[in-house]
Parts: C-alpha cells; structure tokens; sequence
C-alpha cells in the first residue's frame, strides 16, 4: 500500500505528511534538549560558590569550541545548498554539497573527540564536578544526533540518491527533511556553546 | 523556478556569513568584563538571532502553513515552561542555598588545557 500524502500536500494541513512529520519530531527533540537545558539552570543556580567555573576557569577550550561552531554553520549552509541544488535538477552539485555536509559532520566529530580525549586524560571525567557532567551529557547526547544526521546523509548520498531516477518529488521531500533535522542540530549547538563554553 | 533559487542561493550565502559573523561577536563579547547576569542576557540574545536566522531561512520558516506555526507555538509554550520549573522550585528559597548531591567544587581540573 502506498503511503498518502508523501509528495502532494494534504488538503486539510497544506503540508506533505513527510513535513508535518519531521516537524512534529523536532517540536519533541526541542522538549528533550529543553529538559537538559532546564536542569542546567537549576544545577548552575544551587550551585555553591566555585563549584561552578567563571569564564576565565572554565576548563574547556574557547578556540576549539569556536571552531567546531564555525563548522557546524558552515555544514547548515551547505545541506541548504544541496537542497537548492536538487531543486534546479542539478545532482551533481547536490552530490557536491552533501558530501561537503558529511565531511564538515565529521571534521565536528573529529575535534570534539579531541575535546573528550584531553579532558579525560586530564582526569576531567563526568563524575569530577556536576559542571563535567552537565558538559558531557548534553554534547554527547548533542554528538549522538550528529552521528544519526550522518548516517541519513550518507544514505542519501550513496544508496538513497537511486530514488532521483524513479521518484524526484519524493527524493528532494526526503532532503528537505534531513535539512530539518541537521539544521535543527545546528541551532542546538548556536546555544549549547555560549552556554557550556562562555559562561 | 530556477532564477528563484538562485536568489535563495544568494540569501543562503548571506545568512551563513552573518551566522559566522555573530559568532564572533558571541566569543569577542565573553572576553569583556560583564557581571554575571548581564553576560548571560548578552549571550543568549546573540544565540537567539542566531537561531532565528536558521530557522527562519535555512528551515524555510518564513513562508511555512499554519500547521507547521501552531504546532511551534504549543512546543514554545511548553519549552518556556520547562525552564522555568527550577525558578518555580526555587522561589519559595530565594536568598537561601540549597545543596545539591555532587554540587561541591571540582575535585579534579578547573585549569584551561
């Protein structure tokens, strides 16, 4: 049986199932991270003095953080290029864009595996501080949703982009999709670094 | 169609230098000597345009039906919730500290590596 509703838009809600379905998954991944980011305040705020670090001691690193944000943003640019791209019937420079977005994922993940390298040999382990956990609970479960944007990628750049030759509406509907989600992932990170890095 | 993208392509390219652009200002405005509070208000502000423009353009919010907006708007009112129930909890205690397992300064660390 066919699925309905995948590329026409619905006549009640105007939206193709396949976006009201990734928007209504991304409204509960803003209450999961918002429930993280809840917890954070209320651990930050009964916090007894130096138990939290100010900027000048915090233990991570500016620089490196700054970095991997420049990264981030730069792969949301070119996951929205990859989009455009299939929307000017351009597969090549879809092929391009993506595979850019991949490696810009990966390159995040590279460096924030440094992050977590150095601090755990400096003993920086969850359990030194509630700051410490607090850090590596919400980036990693924040590095999780990067390795999941990367396998759907990376499917859609290998095996998936077969779907272009038999069902175009339904193939660009899917990257339209998967930009939501990184994009999403992205916006998490414009707030997870001045809130875990600069403050 | 395809002059049509090619100006959302322009705009895209836009976006992101602004997005780049903010970032710095978000890591140069750390480095002035704010009070505590007024650094957090500063820093959240600088991420909340951030984010707006991400989701604004790139997610294509701008333009999207009103299923997609109502669906936001209950998720926005819930979020706003979520993080204020630590103020809630907090309220009837102002001006005291309470201690929190595991809230005892670092053990190990607290140097920049």
């Amino acid at each position: 049986m066919e699925i309905p509703y995948i590329v026409d838009e619905r006549p009640d809600t105007g939206l193709t199932n396949v976006k009201l379905g990734i928007w209504l998954f991304l409204a509960s991944e803003v209450m999961l991270f918002g429930g993280l980011f809840s917890a954070y305040i209320l651990l930050r705020i009964n916090a007894v003095d130096g138990a939290w670090p100010a900027f000048a001691t915090n233990p991570l690193s500016v620089p490196i953080g700054a970095f991997n944000t420049v990264v981030l943003i730069s792969s949301s640019v070119t996951m929205v290029l990859s989009y455009a791209a299939l929307k000017m019937d351009d597969l090549s420079g879809y092929k391009k864009y993506m595979g850019l977005t991949i490696g810009l994922s990966l390159l995040f993940l590279v460096v924030k595996s440094y992050e977590y390298y150095d601090k755990f040999s400096h003993g920086d382990i969850p359990a030194a501080s509630t700051f410490l956990a607090v850090y590596f609970t919400m980036t990693g479960l924040h590095g999780l949703h990067i390795i999941g944007g990367v396998v759907v990628n990376g499917y859609f750049l290998g095996p998936g982009t077969a779907m272009w030759y038999s069902n175009k509406p339904q193939f660009i509907n899917r990257i339209e999709a998967s930009g939501l989600y990184w994009h999403f992932v992205d916006l998490v990170w414009i707030f997870l670094f001045p809130v875990l890095y600069l403050l | 169609m395809s002059e049509d993208v090619q100006g959302h392509i322009k705009l895209y390219y836009k976006i992101g230098g602004a997005l780049l652009f903010l970032t710095v200002v978000t890591v140069g405005v750390s480095y002035i000597d704010f009070a505590v509070p007024m650094a957090i208000v500063v820093a959240l502000i600088v991420a909340t345009v951030k984010g707006s423009l991400v989701a604004s353009y790139f997610m294509h919010l701008i333009g999207e039906q009103k299923g997609i907006y109502a669906a936001l708007a209950l998720t926005a009112f819930f979020f706003v919730v979520l993080i204020f129930i630590p103020l809630l909890g907090h309220s009837n205690t102002f001006g005291e500290r309470k201690s929190f397992p595991n809230s005892h300064p670092p053990v190990v660390g607290g140097e920049a590596h």
